[in-house]
């Protein structure tokens, strides 16, 4: 496969803060990375880096092969990049502020003009192509970034919370926006929402104070958590006893929490040793024993408990 | 050269777009008139030149200039954008030199539409032309002067408000520097070499110059070597700043 973007031990400062720390990283054509992390983690700051806006006190970004710092024009042309906030000339409006775009990427004539209708058709941005972006909805106004982003079609692209502040429609569009230029590309993607990740990075690196914490991909990351395949169960207050001691019995079975009572139902939760699958010895075990339950399901373990798992460990390890 | 060019025609698209060019162009075409019928006495003079109309430039310029350069660079720090030039495959430089253009081409289209004057002296008497012509060349070169500055401080800060007071400020103290305000302050401590130095960098003496039909290379070098100085300066700053 090939590497399209490399972090190599980015380091970065503002005074006494050290907003990115030894950060390394390499993204391959056809991956998605979710970029994870706290507000404040350096998610931005690496990103900055990496689309040649910061320089960098230590360490190198490749973009494509070329050095951002040695030959940043080089590096620039290949990543399409959508700032925090997606910023734009307010007082021009969308389609002239894309024609802008399309000219600096270096577009003229007629390949200016079918660029710029291919953006605005994939981002939907038909009805406002001739509105001052300043009038735009704060949906349509990141849409105009998108189309910024992705106009020259780059090998590279880098979008720094790119649903933030949409509605439930809007960023289910730009999820398959992304999605549907996946293949291609090497695309990063920050983020602080977790569903994100698992609607469309293939990766996840979580960073946390300048460093990066974990990298993986969801189900990975989902492997940490404790209560990832643990089995829960709601069964009557008269079978509880009887239920826990069956599931007792199992050999995956490392031990089983008694949770909270819930109108004459007992909720019980069977954790797995080592992330074993136990969810079909369970179902057996019970049908077997002739045990009835009115609730039974596998915990995946949410990406969020994680995140605040490794983000907290990191932060008393860091104390310590 | 390209990027210059199409970062230059963005910016004055925006200068029409927002307005800002319709009011600038009335006012300095208003102010100067003004300034040379009521207080340059241009009718009383009785004279065939366009002297009482030029020598209020320095001053308005001092006013007008900053007001069209603080939002070179501190509006596209404020509102984020920056980012997004100088994430595109522009180097620092174009983007300077194209910004700076775009509002110097501007200033001089204000100055272009001044030209009643020129055909009501020309109406009235047998100017010298060749005089008038340096005097707008030179009124010109003025102001790029002024709005390199303008544009060097307008990067230091985010506020558009501190870019024009500041840019204001020290385009006055240069103006200044050739009279006592400036070089008494230099006179108690310096040596007579700096003081003279400091001479040197008069606005007025300069233009004066020009205004008397002389263009020195001297002084072109001056304007030159001067818009030269800050938006180097200018590019330094940003490349520094950027994130800030």
């Amino acid at each position: 496969m090939t590497v399209l973007v490399e972090a190599d031990r980015l380091r970065k400062t503002f005074g006494q803060i050290v907003a990115v720390d030894d950060i390394s990283l390499k993204v391959e054509k056809g991956e998605v990375l979710g970029f994870l992390g706290p507000n404040g983690a350096g998610k931005s700051t690496t990103m900055k880096m990496l689309t040649g806006f910061l320089e960098p006190d230590s360490g190198m970004a490749r973009i494509c092969g070329h050095n951002v710092s040695e030959s940043p024009k080089a590096a620039k042309t290949q990543i399409g990049y959508l700032p925090e906030g997606a910023p734009a000339y307010g007082e021009m409006t969308a389609g002239a502020f894309l024609r802008f775009i399309a000219e600096i990427r270096g577009f003229d004539g007629h390949q200016k003009t079918t660029r710029v209708a291919s953006a605005v058709e994939r981002t939907g941005l038909e009805k406002v192509v001739d509105q001052p972006i300043d009038t735009l909805s704060k949906g349509f106004k990141r849409r105009v970034g998108l189309a910024q982003a992705i106009l020259h079609d780059p090998p590279v692209l880098i979008m720094d919370e790119p649903t933030d502040g949409l509605d439930p429609n809007q960023k289910h569009h730009v999820r398959s926006l992304i999605a549907e230029m996946a293949r291609d590309k090497a695309i990063i993607v920050s983020t602080h929402i977790l569903e994100e990740v698992e609607a469309v990075c293939t990766r996840a690196v979580v960073i946390d104070r300048g460093r990066i914490v974990a990298d993986g991909t969801a189900e990975d990351l989902q492997r940490r958590m404790p209560y990832h395949n643990a089995v829960a169960l709601k069964v009557g207050a008269a079978t509880a006893d009887a239920v826990t001691s069956a599931l007792g019995s199992i050999a995956g079975v490392a031990s089983v929490e008694r949770m909270k009572e819930d109108g004459g139902l007992i909720q019980l939760r069977a954790l797995p040793k080592a992330g074993a699958l136990i969810a079909p010895d369970v179902a057996a075990l019970l049908a077997e024993r002739g045990l009835s339950v009115s609730e039974l399901y596998v915990e995946r373990g949410r990406l969020d408990d994680v995140f605040r798992k490794i983000t907290s460990e990191e932060a008393a390890r860091r104390h310590a | 050269m390209r990027n210059v060019f199409i970062i230059a025609k963005r910016e004055l698209a925006a200068y029409f777009g927002t307005g800002l060019a319709y009011v600038f162009a009335v006012i300095f075409v208003a102010l100067t008139g003004a300034f040379a019928f009521f207080i340059g006495n241009f009718f009383g003079r009785e004279q065939a030149d366009l002297l009482s109309f030029f020598q209020y430039h320095t001053w308005l310029y001092l006013l007008l200039v900053p007001a069209v350069a603080m939002r070179l660079w501190a509006e596209e720090r404020k509102a984020g954008t920056i980012e997004l030039l100088m994430t595109l495959p522009v180097t620092t430089g174009e983007a300077i030199i194209g910004k700076f253009l775009a509002a110097w081409a501007f200033i001089g289209f204000a100055l272009v539409l001044t030209f009643p004057m020129w055909i009501t002296v020309n109406y009235l008497g047998e100017p010298d032309n060749g005089v008038i012509l340096t005097s707008y060349i030179g009124s010109f070169l003025m102001a790029g002067a002024f709005l390199a500055i303008g544009s060097c401080i307008s990067a230091l800060t985010k506020n558009q408000v501190i870019a024009f007071i500041v840019a204001s400020t020290i385009c006055f103290l240069l103006v200044m520097s050739g009279t006592d305000l400036v070089l008494n302050f230099f006179r108690s401590w310096a040596p007579q070499i700096i003081v003279d130095a400091v001479a040197s960098l008069s606005f007025l003496t300069h233009f004066n110059e020009i205004m008397r039909g002389v263009i020195s290379l001297a002084s072109v070098f001056f304007y030159i070597s001067l818009i030269a100085f800050f938006l180097f300066a200018n590019a330094i700053v940003v490349d520094q700043r950027k994130a800030a």
